[in-house]
């Protein structure tokens, strides 16, 4: 017996990822959220009737790095477009990734409006609270007194508002069955940041209406620390404004059981 | 098949069903609304796709991801929210995925008004949408016309993997006509190599508009480019009326160009030797007829319902062989065959200048009745 063979494979690239190395950070969490996304899409053997719809921002080249098809959207256009596919592909797995400048800022209308027709496609939102790819610009999920690039003070909601709680809005909406809000920041949490895009796969699969996991996420580069700095930072500014939890389950919804 | 009577909106909706459009995406606004209303009932009757979207903005790109699919789709609207498609048009010709759009212009700019107007020419003809692309633009000038150039648009727009317009006014859109209705096509049951369905059983497929390396933009740009040059070389669509010995000629698509041919008919009828062109495909423009009239001709004279947009064309085309002379009405006002019948008279009957701009001596005749 060769060593070889007294080997056991423990851990493995999803099937769904390509091999591509990602333009991504140091410590950025979309590799997680992409990962997390890859091992539920192989586990529910979806891969080949998986169409994601990128958007614009850091996930704009989300399509290098799956091995599935793919769409790009205009920015913030993903939920109209995925609308469009599912539409004509009911199917298939409709998926959009997106982030809290393009989702929750310039894509407001479009996300909103999916959820509100009850369209049978899967949001992931990666909020990290700031424009990324265009070098740390406030975003519609900055918080109060953050600092950013066009915040340099700290964002001061008399000028410049309020963070937008974007699971909490969709989750008001008859259309969206599960809207949840998970963390990146720790193990524990990934864990139950892949149970929850389970879910929101089920949900689609099963044709019970939208979901969305909203997933906090860090960004290093732009908040200037080091990222084991900026998991801290999440834990301890982001969640309190943000909290984790289920913020709609469709009862339907509630008796999948996984 | 019978001709029946048919209102422009809902024959091209109906038109565009028999061309086997598998997804419509729309929004409400006069004076297109009747075509969304249609689709809703005759859609969902056929189990074929129809969304009314949030806006023009997810309209379109419902209709881009759809097209992503290599399905047949379309949409619809009137002038301030073709403005709002602008974004998704562009990346639809970057992605080169074919869509058909119908504009049923209304009078602007701005909100304007609801009443027929051809203000959008520039905006459609010579692109709104950022980058580099021209779409296909067809422009019927009666029911039966909207009708088979709509049937048309799809297959051009598939063949060249372009954007193909029909591009009308609010009184086309709104008047009834007898026209004849071909029958229904069936599906596509086979979808182009670069359709994103899922990659069962294949490598997977990227549908995008994104070059980030500027050589590979380039050669994008490219290829589209090649491509118009086929559309150029094939697709040149216009009617001539009375050409054979005319002296002078009108030129104007659509609308204005019906009521011209009913002002040519009168000057014929008086013993004027005038003829009509009437550019079908506005895009790509039938500048060669134009260039090898203007060495036959003593005289053009462009009428439209805009300050002037295809007389530029027109211009490029003549060359300065020939005078050209202007006539319009704006804003949703209709030119009337009797006002066209009087600038034709009139260039028939006084030396015609080549002096300064046709607008400008457009605008002076206006200021100074004769």
């Amino acid at each position: 017996m060769t060593l070889a063979d007294m080997e056991t494979l423990v851990y493995a690239r999803p099937a769904s990822l390509t091999e591509m190395p990602t333009h991504y950070c140091p410590g950025c969490t979309h590799g997680v959220a992409h990962r997390l996304i890859a091992e539920v899409i192989d586990e529910m053997n979806l891969r080949e009737r998986t169409i994601g719809v990128a958007s614009v921002g850091c996930s704009v080249f989300a399509y290098n790095y799956f091995d599935f098809d793919w769409v790009q959207a205009p920015h913030g256009r993903a939920p109209a477009m995925a609308t469009g596919i599912k539409r004509v592909l009911p199917d298939r797995l409709v998926i959009t990734y997106q982030g809290d400048g393009d989702m929750a800022s310039i894509g407001m209308g479009e996300v909103v409006h999916a959820a509100a027709r009850g369209e049978n496609i899967t949001v992931f939102f990666i909020n990290n609270a700031n424009y990324g790819m265009t070098g740390g610009q406030m975003a519609p999920t900055t918080l109060p007194g953050q600092k950013t690039t066009t915040s340099p003070h700290g964002r001061d909601v008399e000028t410049q508002g309020y963070p937008v709680r974007a699971a909490e809005l969709i989750s008001t909406l008859e259309g969206a069955s599960y809207v949840v809000r998970r963390s990146l920041h720790d193990p524990k949490n990934i864990r139950l940041a892949k149970k929850a895009i389970r879910l929101a796969l089920e949900t689609q699969v099963r044709g019970l209406g939208f979901s969305m996991v909203e997933l906090l996420s860090i960004c290093p580069t732009n908040w200037g620390m080091t990222p084991v700095q900026s998991l801290k930072w999440l834990e301890e500014h982001m969640i309190p404004y943000f909290p984790l939890g289920d913020y709609k389950v469709h009862p339907a919804v509630a008796e999948i059981k996984v | 098949m019978a001709r029946e009577l048919w209102k422009g909106n809902i024959a091209i909706a109906e038109a565009a069903v028999r061309a086997g459009l598998e997804a419509y995406f729309g929004y409400p606004i006069t004076p297109q609304t009747e075509l969304l209303e249609y689709l809703s009932m005759r859609m969902p009757e056929l189990g074929r796709v129809f969304v009314q979207a949030e806006s023009e903005l997810g309209a379109i790109n419902m209709v881009y991801g759809a097209a992503c699919t290599g399905v047949r789709v379309m949409t619809s609207s009137s002038s301030p929210g073709i403005s709002l498609m602008m974004e998704g048009l562009s990346y639809i010709a970057g992605t080169e995925v074919p869509v058909v759009l119908v504009d049923v212009m209304r009078g602007g700019p701005g909100l304007g008004n609801i009443a027929p107007a051809q203000g959008d020419y520039n905006q459609i003809v010579h692109g709104g949408g950022h980058g580099d692309y021209r779409p296909i633009v067809l422009a019927p000038s009666n029911i039966q016309e909207a009708i088979d150039l709509t049937m048309l648009a799809f297959d051009l727009a598939e063949a060249y993997r372009a954007i193909a317009v029909v591009l009308l006014d609010g009184s086309l859109g709104q008047m009834m006509e007898p026209a004849e209705m071909p029958p229904l096509r069936p599906l596509k049951s086979t979808y182009p190599d670069w359709a994103v369905r899922g990659a069962i059983g294949r490598e997977r497929r990227v549908l995008s508009s994104i070059y980030l390396d500027p050589p590979l933009e380039e050669e994008a740009n490219l290829r589209i480019l090649r491509r118009w040059q086929q559309v150029e070389a094939n697709e040149v669509r216009y009617k001539g009326y009375y050409l054979e010995d005319a002296r002078f000629v009108v030129v104007g698509f659509g609308t204005a160009g019906r009521v011209a041919l009913s002002a040519v008919r009168a000057a014929r009828a008086e013993g004027i030797r005038v003829g009509l062109l009437r550019p079908i495909t506005v895009s790509p423009f039938p500048s060669r007829v134009l260039r090898e009239l203007a060495d036959q001709v003593e005289g053009f004279l462009v009428v439209e319902m805009n300050t002037g947009q295809m007389l530029e064309d027109v211009l490029r085309a003549v060359e300065g062989r020939a005078p050209v002379e202007f006539f319009a009405r704006l804003g949703g006002v209709m030119p009337l065959p009797e006002e066209v019948l009087d600038e034709i008279k009139r260039m028939a009957s006084t030396p015609l200048s080549v002096d300064g701009h046709p607008r400008e001596r457009w605008l002076q005749r206006m200021l100074q009745p004769a």
